[in-house]
């Protein structure tokens, strides 16, 4: 029964916080210094051509070109953030996963998304995925860990369930909770390396599981989609559902996050449509 | 900050609405032969649509001639392969107006733009494309080698689905061979004589289907003809009891589809995120205006206090408001005469002992409203109960094992659905093998299909219809 139509101020609102909400993410093999200053160029500053559209509000990349994008982003208030832990498959010892974790941190990373073994969490084997988020946890906070690091770096950790692999519903609540009470500040669907990513009813049941954990326990967890949200009715559709199921407590950049790269433009077309009446094509809009 | 959504409205531009409708008998809108009339106003606004002719015993006289002539001279004689040429014609029609349709099912009975775009109109054309199907297969729907067509259907239809409930009677009715006349109910007829409309674009034989529009007397006069051989109404259960008085004794048959007071029953096991999902939709689907409604939630006692905790909290969620606006859940009250009932019952609900907790809304100031409602603290004895509502108002009892919750929900007159929720398999079948029910519904509620039969035990009427049953009623 919520199926809702989101047209004039509201569409103009929802287009605007969803370009707050996106982590603009580059993850590839091929990633190099000079495409990550371009994105975070990008990020700073969607639309060169119109200083009112919002900032995005992160750049997530892999822990080596965190510097990079340290570097690109200082003073913007755009946030960095890593993948970590063996991202994307999570196949690798402990060790491996915490010393990924803190190169990413004391890189600079304001954000550690890390991965969880979903090989262990399918064999039933909960406590070893609850007792890696914990360290990663740690290392996140800079326990030092004997590496002299030392102090609190305050960074966030986002844990990502790789939902396209749990495959039911359940495992997605069962993993979220497992994620929510191991520590994590927000839960993420997906690496975007595996299909299905984020679709809408796995964020439905993750919704519903950082409501449920905010009611027994009073912490917030944040939440985020990430790969296959591309169009900006996705997006809004995701925003809708958010409102609809959490409200409004959730409906900013701190609690809702979006993972994606391609949605930015178009998002930004359907923004300078709502501003001019026109669509403009695609030549209109920076490719980075 | 607040996610405001901003109005978005489906465009009445669509709908050509006449000032004054005419009779549709023998292919032709006429007038009444006493000129009388009424008017057909919008629930949500109190703005009269359109003036709607009053058929007095005369006309429907001359409607049911128009139908046996059809019958005898034309369409008994019509293969069945041809016959369902015309119902796919019509079926196509339907899909094809399905936006107009739908904006004027919601004008004209308030229910949001949503529901008649997403659930009504689509399933009119699937009822009509289903029942095409059947046309040449006669010989295969269970009643015997070489079944034959009744005659001329006397059709009287309820204002809660007005284009549904006429597919579910036309669609079986003229697949089967026989001619009808219909009367939608007086506050929603425009829906039914914009069907006339699509009858003569399909280019049916005249006097095929006839469509008499008017009030109580008017469907008097066509259940009362002594031409007419089949009878088939869907209503409440006290004309449908009249009903089946008056046509004790001559050869008519008869179906009856009438109230009921569906069980909607919640174990401790169930996904209670789904489970309030489909409490919502059961009793707040079309405001609550459904037969089939599920309006006493049986709730295991464990779990009743998180179970309305969510229920309120979902239902702070659902939009009240302009039937057209396409973010609306719930839409008006049909009228003001449903509307004083619902308020009568609700006023005993409360002064009975139980406590009404109503969804935090603004209603409009014009126009027919109740807010979604729900009652705690009710008991078997109390009136809400029992009786039919037909509104947006939930009575909600508890359980504390499965023999309690058969017993609660078989503890009524009447016994057209009910619903379970539970994770596990085998208590959703010992729970529906004993239930007193015409259709029960396992994890979901409110589902139609054309191919499912539909009916009630006890009071809550006989007869089935849709799906190869449906097709009994009108052959022998």
């Amino acid at each position: 029964m919520a199926t809702r139509s989101i047209k004039t101020t509201a569409k103009a609102w929802a287009i605007d916080t969803a370009i707050s909400m996106i982590d603009l993410t580059t993850l590839e093999g091929q990633d190099t210094a000079g495409k990550v200053a371009a994105l975070c160029a990008k990020a700073r500053r969607p639309d060169p051509a119109d200083p009112t559209c919002p900032q995005v509000a992160a750049v997530c990349v892999y822990a080596d070109l965190v510097p990079v994008a340290v570097q690109a982003l200082r003073g913007s208030g755009v946030r960095v953030a890593s993948v970590a832990t063996a991202f994307p498959s999570g196949r690798a010892a402990l060790d491996v996963k915490l010393a990924d974790t803190r190169d990413a941190v004391e890189a600079g990373a304001d954000e550690v998304d890390m991965v969880i073994d979903r090989g262990a969490f399918l064999a039933g084997r909960y406590q070893q995925v609850f007792e890696e988020i914990t360290a990663v946890r740690a290392a996140v906070a800079g326990d030092g860990a004997g590496d002299g690091a030392g102090g609190g770096s305050g960074a966030h950790l986002k844990v990502i369930l790789e939902t396209g692999e749990l495959a039911t519903y359940d495992n997605v609540r069962r993993a979220s909770w497992l994620a929510m009470l191991a520590g994590a500040d927000f839960i993420k669907t997906s690496t975007g390396k595996i299909s299905p990513a984020a679709t809408l009813p796995v964020t439905l049941v993750m919704l519903e599981a950082v409501r449920d954990f905010r009611a027994a326990t009073g912490r917030q967890v944040g939440l985020k989609p990430a790969g296959g949200i591309r169009t900006s009715k996705d997006a809004i559709r995701h925003l809708v559902l958010v409102n609809e199921t959490v409200g409004e407590d959730w409906l900013s950049p701190d609690w809702f996050r979006i993972g994606a790269s391609s949605l930015l433009n178009d998002l930004l077309m359907q923004r300078t449509k709502m501003s001019t009446g026109r669509y403009s094509g695609p030549d209109y809009f920076t490719l980075d | 900050m607040a996610f405001e959504y901003a109005p978005a409205p489906e465009s009445r531009a669509i709908v050509d609405l006449k000032s004054s409708y005419g009779l549709f008998i023998d292919g032709d809108f006429v007038d009444s032969l006493d000129g009388r009339s009424f008017k057909s106003i919008s629930p949500a606004s109190e703005e009269v649509l359109a003036e709607v002719t009053e058929a007095g015993p005369a006309d429907v006289d001359r409607a049911v001639s128009a139908a046996r002539r059809a019958h005898t001279r034309v369409w008994s004689r019509m293969a069945g392969a041809e016959r369902a040429k015309y119902l796919y014609r019509i079926a196509r029609l339907l899909a094809e107006r399905s936006r107009e349709l739908a904006v004027l099912e919601s004008l004209d009975n308030g229910k949001p733009i949503k529901e008649s775009r997403d659930v009504d109109v689509p399933l009119v054309a699937a009822y009509f494309f289903y029942y095409a199907g059947w046309a040449d297969k006669l010989e295969y729907a269970g009643a015997g080698p070489d079944p034959k067509s009744l005659g001329v259907a006397g059709q009287v239809i309820p204002w809660n689905f007005p284009l549904l409930m006429l597919a579910w009677k036309i669609a079986p009715a003229l697949a089967a061979g026989n001619t009808v006349v219909l009367k939608p109910a007086e506050t929603t007829s425009l829906t039914a004589l914009a069907f006339a409309e699509i009858c003569t674009q399909a280019d049916l034989p005249a006097g095929v289907v006839n469509i008499v529009t008017g009030a109580g007397e008017t469907g008097r006069a066509i259940v009362e003809h002594a031409d007419v051989d089949k009878v088939a109404f869907t209503g409440s259960t006290d004309v449908g009891k009249a009903i089946a008085r008056s046509v004790a004794g001559t050869a008519k048959r008869l179906t009856l589809e009438l109230g009921g007071k569906a069980a909607n029953i919640v174990f401790d096991d169930a996904p209670v995120d789904q489970a309030v999902e489909g409490i919502v939709n059961g009793i707040f689907f079309n405001q609550g205006h459904v037969c089939c409604a599920g309006s006493r939630l049986l709730v295991q006692e464990n779990v009743a206090a998180e179970v309305l905790d969510r229920l309120k909290r979902r239902m702070a969620t659902l939009r009240i408001g302009d039937p057209l606006d396409k973010n609306t859940d719930v839409g008006a009250i049909n009228s003001a005469e449903q509307l004083a009932k619902i308020r009568e019952l609700s006023d005993v609900g409360e002064a009975e002992g139980a406590q009404r907790w109503s969804a935090p809304c603004e209603l409009p100031e014009r126009g027919y409203w109740f807010p979604p409602t729900i009652f705690t603290g009710v008991s078997q004895a109390h009136r809400i109960a029992r009786e039919e509502i037909f509104g947006p108002v939930l009575s909600v009892l508890t359980f504390r094992t499965p023999a309690e919750a058969v017993e609660k929900a078989n503890n009524t007159p009447f016994g057209l659905s009910a619903g379970v929720w539970t994770d596990k398999g085998s208590r959703i079948l010992w729970v529906a093998n004993q239930l007193r029910a015409g259709v029960v519904w396992a994890n979901t509620f409110n589902k139609f299909d054309p191919t499912s039969p539909f009916g009630g035990y006890k009071e809550s009427g006989y007869g089935r219809e849709g799906g190869r049953h449906g097709l009994e009623a009108y052959l022998r």
